[in-house]
């Protein structure tokens, strides 16, 4: 399925301009871990010495504040720009790294508030800072500071932690490492499993951008994504519970498509009301696609949205699909290439 | 009873990463240095140095069972000694390569099922395997390198293990590594940065990895309430193997109970073209070895036959291949079509096709 696209000169400037800007651009590393005590100071300051034994120039800006004698021991050879002190507080020394100018920069603690009045609020945007001026940064995070999960992770720990980055800031770095171990218990297992997901999300991004450089049209169906394609009539909440149920299991994504009718009945109206709002009960996103052929406009969202398995209704009246081309699941089967097509029975119309 | 068992069961801990050179076997080997400093018996029961520096230099002071020495056609091959593993009883044992076939003329086929036996005697094991080699993900490794992998494990042996840990590593570090000499000889390394080693496919295997170790932690600390029991319609037709994998990894995710079942007119393979019994066989037993249950059923319509064992054993599912073409659809879609009728309030899930491009 590899496709060329066609080449506009626009769009190759565009790409030529951002590629540019990318090498300019410091490369950002960060280790994720899903609680202290994994190793992400280890492995960042590890990588740190391996760089400058290849003969790269690496300085430390930010270590943790509590030391273990494993670290201070690979602190040694390193040359330390020392934090600075605002109201009590310990700063990265942003304007002697740059006047420092390294090629690599250790800073540990990505999710870390300065104190009013610093020149940056947080320390992720002093990281921007020095990438912007092509340095290089390796940094670590917990995964309790993204800001997306905090939720989540304050009903698994019962915690909120002030200090937050978002998770659009792991998403731009170049490089994710997750920094894995066993977890005893149940409640740190979750954080490690939701430790795992955060990185397979941030390697999906880079996945999706590096296709697109390269132009390649691939769909390996690596997430599971469940679309549920409505109707006015279909008996929408076993499906949709369904959906919400398999894709909860896969960790995928949940897509609900209603193709919108031309001259809908005030009772298809409502009906349809009724399942798009249980489709919002089950949190999925909602999307009204248009088209004359609601088969292949099902098709077309699909492909385009790396779907891997559609659920759709199923009834033996005929009813308004049956009209416009024959048999719409027969035809959803041979058009949905690529995709598990899953079929429910509906005892109501459809 | 079941509590005797669990506590003599040696532990079994996989080091799971995507690709060779992401350092699996050097994680590994630190952990068994952090367990002999604490005064743990343990020893190397197979390690595979690849002629690795700082791998090898991981082993120092670690007790290794010698390998036994086998013939095979006329050359010399090695594999674990299981027996002298199980007669040293070590505490814990490392075994390099969860996935590897043994030579023809071993006492079993796979070195998994040296370690299973390993485990039986009470030993803990180490291991290190890559994902690519789990069975339900071999149609989207093809997909993703264009290889198929023929060394596979079934997914039920990795449930075995006690814990399973993600060793990553970011694709660019791997090339670097592979373009250093670090994971292969120069002519290897080539060839391997044509296939699997390509970035893009290094990538997706990393988010596969990712995904799939998120799911072993998940299944480890909660059981989903089993909701779905599914059937799989096996045939003669080569695709089968993929409809199996597919119903088999769904129904893992799931946490449902999996059949898979032939119908045939005679109620056994009787009467049947050589070519077409040896594949049904071989379906068959595929997914048993998949630890689906498999049952040939008689009956002179397929869907009738389908539905009547599906209300019997109470199946939610029913996974069919998908018809070769539309035309093939229309003349044959009776079965998909009749088991919808007839079903009423089973499903019906088509499988797509997983394949090369």
């Amino acid at each position: 399925m590899n496709m060329e696209q066609r080449r506009d000169p626009e769009r190759i400037l565009r790409e030529l301009q951002r590629d540019e800007e990318r090498q300019k651009r410091g490369h950002l590393k960060i280790f994720l871990g899903y609680a202290s005590g994994v190793g992400k100071s280890v492995k960042m300051l590890d990588e740190g010495r391996r760089r400058r034994e290849r003969g790269e120039d690496v300085v430390v800006g930010a270590i943790q504040p509590q030391s273990t004698s494993e670290i201070d021991q690979r602190l040694s050879g390193h040359e330390i720009i020392p934090t600075v002190k605002v109201s009590g507080k310990d700063v990265i020394d942003i304007e002697q790294i740059l006047r420092r100018r390294p090629q690599v920069v250790l800073i540990d603690g990505l999710a870390y508030d300065n104190p009013p009045g610093s020149r940056h609020a947080h320390r992720w945007q002093e990281i921007d800072e020095l990438l912007q001026a092509s340095i290089s940064v390796i940094t670590s995070i917990n995964l309790h500071y993204i800001q997306e999960l905090q939720e989540e992770v304050a009903c698994i720990t019962g915690k909120r932690p002030a200090e937050t980055v978002p998770l659009e800031f792991l998403k731009r770095a170049d490089d994710i490492e997750i920094i894995d171990a066993p977890a005893e218990e149940q409640q740190r297992s979750r954080l490690r499993e939701m430790a795992l997901l955060v990185a397979a999300e941030v390697v999906e991004s880079e996945l999706k951008s590096y296709l697109a450089a390269h132009h390649i049209e691939e769909n390996w169906g690596i997430q599971e994504r469940i679309l549920v394609g409505i109707t006015p009539r279909s008996d929408a909440r076993t499906i949709l519970e369904s959906g919400r149920r398999n894709a909860d299991r896969f960790h995928g994504e949940l897509f609900v498509t209603y193709v919108r009718q031309p001259e809908i009945s005030p009772q298809d109206q409502t009906a349809l009301d009724k399942n798009l709002e249980i489709a919002r009960e089950v949190g999925a996103t909602i999307h009204v696609l248009d088209g004359r052929d609601p088969v292949r406009a099902l098709i077309q969202f699909a492909k385009r949205n790396g779907v891997t398995q559609i659920f759709i209704g199923h009834s033996q009246r005929q009813g308004w699909w049956h009209r416009l081309r024959g048999n719409p699941v027969e035809r959803l089967i041979d058009l949905a290439e690529g995709i598990d097509v899953r079929v429910f029975p509906q005892r109501t119309g459809s | 009873m079941s509590q005797i068992h669990e506590s003599k069961r040696g532990r079994l801990k996989i080091f799971l990463s995507y690709a060779a050179g992401a350092g699996k076997t050097y994680r590994m080997l630190e952990e068994a240095q952090d367990l002999r400093c604490r005064g743990i018996d343990i020893v190397i029961g197979y390690f595979e140095p690849h002629g690795r520096k700082d791998t090898i230099a991981k082993t120092d002071g670690l007790e290794i069972i010698p390998r036994k020495k086998m013939e095979y056609r006329g050359s010399e091959f090695e594999e674990m000694d299981t027996v002298a593993v199980i007669a040293r009883a070590p505490a814990v044992c490392l075994v390099d390569e969860f996935p590897h076939t043994n030579v023809p003329g071993s006492d079993r086929a796979k070195r998994w099922e040296d370690v299973l036996k390993i485990l039986d005697a009470g030993i803990d094991v180490l291991t290190t395997m890559n994902l690519q080699h789990l069975e339900s993900l071999n149609d989207q490794i093809w997909q993703i390198t264009g290889i198929r992998v023929r060394e596979t494990v079934p997914d039920w042996v990795i449930k075995q293990a006690d814990e399973i840990v993600m060793v990553d590593v970011t694709p660019e570090a791997l090339i670097n590594r592979l373009k250093r000499g670090v994971v292969y000889a120069p002519e290897k390394a080539t060839r391997a940065l044509d296939n699997f080693f390509k970035e893009q496919s290094l990538v997706a295997l990393r988010e596969l990895a990712l995904r799939q170790a998120a799911h072993e932690v998940e299944v480890r600390h909660e059981t989903p309430r089993p909701t779905d029991r599914l059937l799989i319609h096996i045939t003669g037709e080569p695709r089968t193997a993929m409809l199996i994998r597919r119903g088999r990894r769904v129904a893992d995710y799931l946490g449902a109970e999996c059949f898979a079942v032939y119908i045939s007119e005679s109620g056994d393979l009787s009467g049947l073209a050589v070519s077409e019994r040896d594949a049904i066989q071989r379906h068959l037993n595929f997914a048993r070895n998949l630890r689906i249950e498999t049952r040939i059923l008689q009956g002179h319509n397929s869907a009738v036959a389908l539905v009547e064992f599906a209300r019997r054993e109470q199946i939610t599912q029913i996974f069919f291949m998908r018809p070769k073409s539309r035309r093939k659809m229309f003349s044959t879609s009776n079965l998909i079509s009749d088991t919808l009728r007839l079903g009423r309030d089973i499903q019906v899930t088509v499988v797509a096709d997983r394949s090369a491009p």
